[in-house]
């Protein structure tokens, strides 16, 4: 099993989320973060004092998949969140020791 | 026959102080809105608090003290005629005071409602300190100060004005001032500039570099809609101090009075829009809001006798004045997060000297007295009372205090409670 963690532009979240849907894979959590990386942030201006904007928000989906899924999964996940332009993420994979279905007990691939 | 004529001016010039009354109080809801969109979440329920409680504050001690101080209304309005106390006698008094008098004068209308229109007033002016303090003072230091400003500090002045009583006896004043830019608007940005000068800027606003620290404000949805709110109360504001609404020439003057001051406001958002455009490079919707109350500022002190091209020029020159102050004062290190000290204090100041562009009365000496006597008496004794208050209790949050947000620190409760703080 492996934990997909990926970092996007928030209004892609939709389009990822339809993406992984369509290659069967249901379930993911979302959060709403803020973040950085060769995009940089911009200045914006409030009463005469101007202040930069470092972190800009971004959407960070998380997945768990089966093994034979990964590849696909990155497949949708980037046909889905890019745009071409500066800031539309990453993709980081890691192994994924154990997961457990809390109402039925299932684990490890049953889980996902 | 007559007799119905004049129980219909009496009516009507008594619901036209009633009717403004209620806008102007309204006004209490357009300044929580507007400061609450101002400061940050996290003193959101504070700023909110004082903002009621003020109002609450300046209607009582008016009532108990600040009336008689005023206009001789009797302590706890005891010069006022109650319901019960408008009997058959009463009403034939006033029956035979208008048959006297005609329809010439101010004529005949409930000593309520003169005072239930006045005390709105009262509130207006303390509730321009509120935002210039924001995000730092302890809450019941500003409260306590409310209960001087509106029980004393306002009312003695506004009977030199308004009232027409001479100084302590040493001068009278000839000063002329339809609607209050000195009376009120000066009088609360005097207090307001008291007690910012005591209380000191917000942690980390000014830093050792020279640089201004931006602290934008939580909500600008808010911020509009209380400057809207402020605006549609203004028509109260100016328009019920026309005082009479009953006869041709006077029901003339109350619409020249609106239309001019909603003239001055669209004038000062206009030139407020551009003027800061042009000095930062981007439109800042915070100060066209602050323009276009600075526009009915300006208008205040004589809405009435300019044209409403003239108004719309004044509110205009007040919408270029007030964005300039507000960066002026960032430079003095004077910090006003709402821009209440420049809006009716700078502005209210051309306001005053704005009467001469249109009033063939007033004078400039008249003018330039009467806004010394404001000031001057407004700002010393508000430096006194916030010194005071200041050694008794302090009235500046601890610098963690402060970090952490006045909600939870005098409120304990988050105005926005699931959203992350900052």
């Amino acid at each position: 099993m492996k934990l997909i963690t990926t970092i996007i532009k928030p209004f892609k979240l939709d389009d990822v989320r339809e993406a992984l849907s369509e290659i069967g894979i249901q379930g993911a959590t979302v959060t709403e973060v803020k973040g950085f990386g060769r995009q940089k942030g911009h200045t914006e201006m409030y009463r005469g004092a101007e202040y930069s904007v470092d972190f800009l928000p971004k959407i960070k989906f998380e997945v768990a998949v089966k093994d034979d899924l990964l590849e696909s999964a990155i497949e949708a996940i980037t046909g889905a969140a890019k745009t071409g332009h500066i800031g539309d993420g990453k993709i980081f994979v890691s192994d994924l020791l154990q997961s457990i279905r809390i109402r039925t007990g299932e684990s490890g691939d049953d889980a996902l | 026959m007559q007799d119905q004529i004049f129980e219909l001016q009496y009516a009507m010039d008594t619901f036209y102080f009633l009717i403004c009354g209620a806008l102007v109080m309204w006004m209490a809801a357009g300044f929580a809105m507007l400061e609450a969109g101002l400061v940050r979440t996290k003193n959101t329920t504070e700023i909110l608090t004082k903002n009621v409680a003020l109002f609450a504050i300046a209607c009582t001690m008016y009532l108990v003290c600040g009336y008689n101080f005023m206009y001789d209304g009797g302590i706890f309005l005891s010069g006022v005629t109650t319901v019960a106390g408008m009997d058959d006698a009463a009403i034939q008094a006033v029956l035979d005071a208008s048959n006297e008098s005609g329809f010439g004068d101010m004529g005949e209308y409930a000593g309520a409602s003169d005072f239930f229109f006045q005390v709105v007033f009262v509130a207006t002016a303390m509730s321009i300190v509120s935002g210039a303090v924001a995000e730092r003072m302890k809450l019941w230091a500003f409260l306590l100060f409310a209960v001087v400003m509106t029980g004393f500090i306002y009312p003695i002045e506004g009977g030199w004005t308004w009232g027409g009583k001479s100084v302590f006896g040493l001068y009278d004043l000839s000063y002329s001032d339809y609607a209050g830019s000195g009376i009120v608007h000066l009088a609360g940005a005097a207090a307001a500039l008291a007690g910012v000068l005591l209380l000191g800027p917000r942690t980390g606003k000014y830093q050792e570099s020279g640089v201004i620290k931006a602290i934008p404000g939580a909500n600008l949805p808010l911020a509009t809609l209380g400057t809207f709110i402020l605006w549609m109360g203004w028509f109260g504001f100016n328009g019920g101090s026309t005082l009479k609404l009953g006869g041709i020439g006077v029901a003339n003057e109350v619409a020249n009075v609106f239309l001019n001051t909603n003239a001055a406001a669209s004038g000062g958002l206009i030139a407020a829009m551009i003027t800061a455009r042009l000095l930062f490079g981007k439109t800042d919707l915070t100060m066209c809001l602050n323009g276009a109350l600075a526009g009915l500022v300006a208008i205040t002190a004589e809405p009435a006798d300019p044209t409403p091209l003239l108004s719309t020029f004044i509110g205009a020159i007040g919408g270029i004045i007030v964005v300039f102050s507000i960066v002026a004062l960032d430079k003095l290190k004077i910090d006003d997060p709402v821009g209440a000290i420049s809006v009716h204090g700078t502005v209210g100041i051309f306001g005053i000297f704005a009467v001469l562009l249109s009033d063939p009365d007033a004078t400039f000496m008249g003018q330039l007295v009467g806004m010394l006597t404001i000031f001057g008496w407004v700002f010393g004794t508000s430096l006194v009372a916030w010194m005071v208050i200041k050694t008794v209790m302090g009235i500046r949050v601890t610098a963690v205090e402060e970090e952490e947000g006045l909600d939870l620190i005098d409120c304990g409760m988050e105005a926005y409670p699931e959203f992350v703080n900052q």
